[in-house]
């Protein structure tokens, strides 16, 4: 099997660009228009797909998402049917990489063995398991990696050196950087924190580092795409899909592709209108 | 298979009573499942609680404050009247409701406080549920001159008025959460936000025997004074162990408190969990009787949830025990079947409130009004030298309201 994430982070590099990854809650606002949603990312231009599995008490979240999980929830999703939702994407679109993530309680009451089979069956490349730590994830790790699933951990500002290590042990795919101690969709990190973060993350492992939390805008989209690897941009989009679920928004498989053409816009364009300036440098 | 019926005599040549392990579990549940930004914070609480007690000086002024701030040791009661009234075995009661805030919970507060003081912590969270553990620990922080806020159910918030009022009082600022069920998980789910947001000046104040590691132990060893209190007491007024300890489970803080100091004793052990409407229904807390091994607030532990491993809501006419879920350390002494766990309905609990009042002239909580619901089936059917001692965990003046309102009384 080829190795999706890797080949999308080769391409990106090769282009000298940041990969766009979107996160929707799967199933928000409901099962019906979901695919769609799915399918707008893409077509916006999202390189990387996480999917947020449903909890109904997503403890890192904001409000956005805790709302989407919500709406999903209500409208009756389970991880058979996020998988389901995998297995359908993956048949129309063989390329772009799928990573869930989510809480471990649900994956818990699945069966880690099967759902790590299941996972790999429908299409996905990895988990994020926000509630795992490195300490924990004995259950799921040995499982994702005989699958060949790709087992993304995070990187926060309280990661430290003497805890870095422990973190990159085990992490493949890509390093998940936490811009900012808090929650999803709230606070924003200085450019320069973000800078030195990534040197310093980079300085200690070959995996590409995304960074999210706090990005909802082109601009800022842009700002973080100089330094990082990837650009995760989630809370802003689940936001929208809110404003459909609230009637306020009609034509929403159009309006998130609109919304995500010009983060990729942003992104795509950040190391061309950005002066250059190596991250150690600036870390420096 | 021990049942009921036939509960287990523990002749423990292993100590229960050395958990949990170095990783924070308890045989298969407890550890410290939290997001990465917390895990360096956990980390760091653990080592501040091991340099405590390795310090005299912490101790010291434990000891001190429970002594003299809290009004312990907190006296050990013949109830003679119920006792009779149920002609079987001897009953006390551990009387933690006279405590200072009028609960268990300043114990644990008191505990926390140092360790937030050792860490040189400047701003204090907690949530709370019935509202006892937010009195708490906005009286602690009002000792510390240390700013608060207390994270609270909007529905509970609506049940435990009073309690409110109390902590606006005492300058906490108390911030109602409207999502999900609007009671204690969802209070836990917003401090642990909270917590995550403001990782470098704050210290939060669980306030029950859950979450990740170390909390469940260091609230379990502040919570024991307790069960060792309530050794020496009976030792001095009937010159041997009790038969039987029994307490209410919500969380478990005051259960572990209590029987900790015993698990190593031929002493049977009976947690009452809350059955709600019954067990039967889907309108229930008992966590133990009708949960499954789940993670959730930074530990595995059993939980009431669906077949997806969606958090049930879970329904209590006590705010202090509408919990879906379970301190570890429980759950473990549920699964080696050390602990006999037995639930008392809304109803029940009702009851046993009302005839503690009229028997004993005391108003307990509604909490351990379950635990007197457990004593009412079982000391009948005890001989009268036997010895029950159970803990009464808080006492009801917060319950007023819900109770007024159950019994069909406007006040």
């Amino acid at each position: 099997m080829t190795d999706r994430l890797a080949s999308r982070f080769a391409a990106c590099v090769r282009d000298n660009r940041a990969a766009l990854v979107t996160f929707v809650t799967a199933g928000d606002p409901d099962l019906d228009r979901a695919p769609a949603i799915l399918a707008a990312l893409v077509a916006g231009g999202a390189d990387i797909i996480e999917l947020g599995m449903p909890f109904t008490d997503p403890m890192a979240d904001g409000p956005a998402i805790q709302d989407g999980n919500l709406r999903s929830l209500t409208a009756g999703t389970t991880l058979t049917a996020v998988l389901a939702m995998v297995t359908a994407f993956r048949a129309k679109d063989a390329t772009t990489p799928l990573i869930l993530m989510g809480y471990f309680n649900p994956i818990l009451a699945y069966g880690p063995e099967r759902f790590a089979a299941d996972a790999a069956a429908a299409g996905l490349d990895g988990t994020i398991v926000v509630d795992l730590p490195p300490e924990e994830d004995g259950e799921l790790s040995p499982l994702l990696a005989t699958h060949g699933l790709h087992n993304v951990r995070l990187a926060t500002p309280t990661t430290d050196a003497a805890r870095l290590p422990t973190v990159l042990s085990g992490a493949s795919g890509f390093l998940y950087y936490v811009a900012v101690a808090g929650i999803t969709g709230a606070a924003s990190a200085a450019d320069a924190d973000v800078a030195a973060a990534v040197a310093r993350l980079k300085a200690a492992t070959d995996l590409p580092v995304a960074v999210g939390f706090g990005i909802k805008t082109p601009v800022q989209a842009a700002a973080v795409a100089v330094h990082a690897d990837a650009v995760v941009v989630g809370s802003a989009i689940v936001a929208l899909i809110g404003g459909a679920a609230a009637g306020r928004v009609n034509d929403l498989p159009e309006q998130v592709e609109a919304f995500v053409a010009g983060l990729a816009g942003a992104v795509r364009g950040a190391r061309r209108t950005q002066p250059t300036a190596s991250p150690a440098e600036i870390a420096a | 298979m021990a049942t009921a019926a036939d509960p287990p005599r523990y002749h423990a040549r292993i100590s229960l009573r050395t958990g949990p392990d170095a990783r924070g579990h308890f045989g298969a549940f407890g550890g410290r499942y939290v997001a990465e930004t917390l895990m360096p914070l956990i980390l760091e609480l653990e080592v501040a609680y091991r340099a405590a007690q390795a310090d005299p000086a912490f101790a010291a002024e434990f000891d001190y404050l429970l002594k003299h701030y809290v009004g312990r040791p907190s006296p050990l009661y013949f109830a003679e009247r119920l006792t009779t009234a149920l002609g079987g075995a001897k009953i006390y009661f551990k009387r933690d409701e006279l405590n200072h805030t009028g609960a268990h919970k300043i114990n644990n507060c008191i505990g926390q406080m140092l360790l937030a003081r050792r860490m040189g912590k400047t701003r204090i969270i907690a949530e709370t549920g019935a509202g006892q553990h937010g009195v708490a620990t906005a009286t602690v922080a009002a000792r510390a001159g240390l700013p608060c806020t207390i994270y609270m159910g909007a529905r509970d918030i609506a049940r435990q008025a009073p309690n409110v009022f109390r902590m606006k009082l005492l300058g906490a600022e108390v911030r109602a959460v409207t999502s999900g069920s609007q009671t204690l998980k969802d209070a836990m789910n917003d401090a642990l936000r909270d917590w995550v947001t403001n990782v470098h000046d704050t210290f939060y104040i669980i306030g029950t025997a859950a979450g990740p590691h170390p909390y469940p132990e260091l609230v379990r060893d502040f919570q024991s004074v307790i069960g060792r209190e309530a050794r020496e007491q009976i030792l001095e007024a009937e010159g041997r162990l009790p038969d039987m300890l029994v307490a209410a489970i919500g969380g478990g803080s005051n259960a572990i408190g209590l029987f900790h100091p015993f698990l190593d004793d031929d002493v049977r052990l009976v947690g009452v969990e809350a059955a709600g409407h019954g067990l039967s229904t889907d309108k229930h807390a008992a966590s133990l009787a009708g949960g499954r091994p789940g993670v959730l607030h930074g530990n595995k532990t059993l939980l009431l949830q669906d077949d997806d491993g969606q958090i049930a809501e879970a329904h209590s006419i006590s705010a202090g025990l509408d919990y879906p879920g379970i301190g570890p350390e429980h759950a473990w002494l549920h699964s080696i079947g050390r602990v006999e766990y037995q639930s008392a309905t809304d109803a029940e609990a009702l009851a046993s409130f009302q005839r503690l009042c009229t028997l004993e002239g005391i108003i307990p909580a509604l909490e351990p009004a379950h635990a007197i619901a457990a004593i009412e089936r079982m000391a009948p059917t005890m001989s009268r030298d036997d010895i029950i001692v159970a803990n009464l965990c808080g006492r009801g003046d917060k319950d007023i309201f819900t109770v007024a309102e159950a019994l069909g009384f406007g006040l």
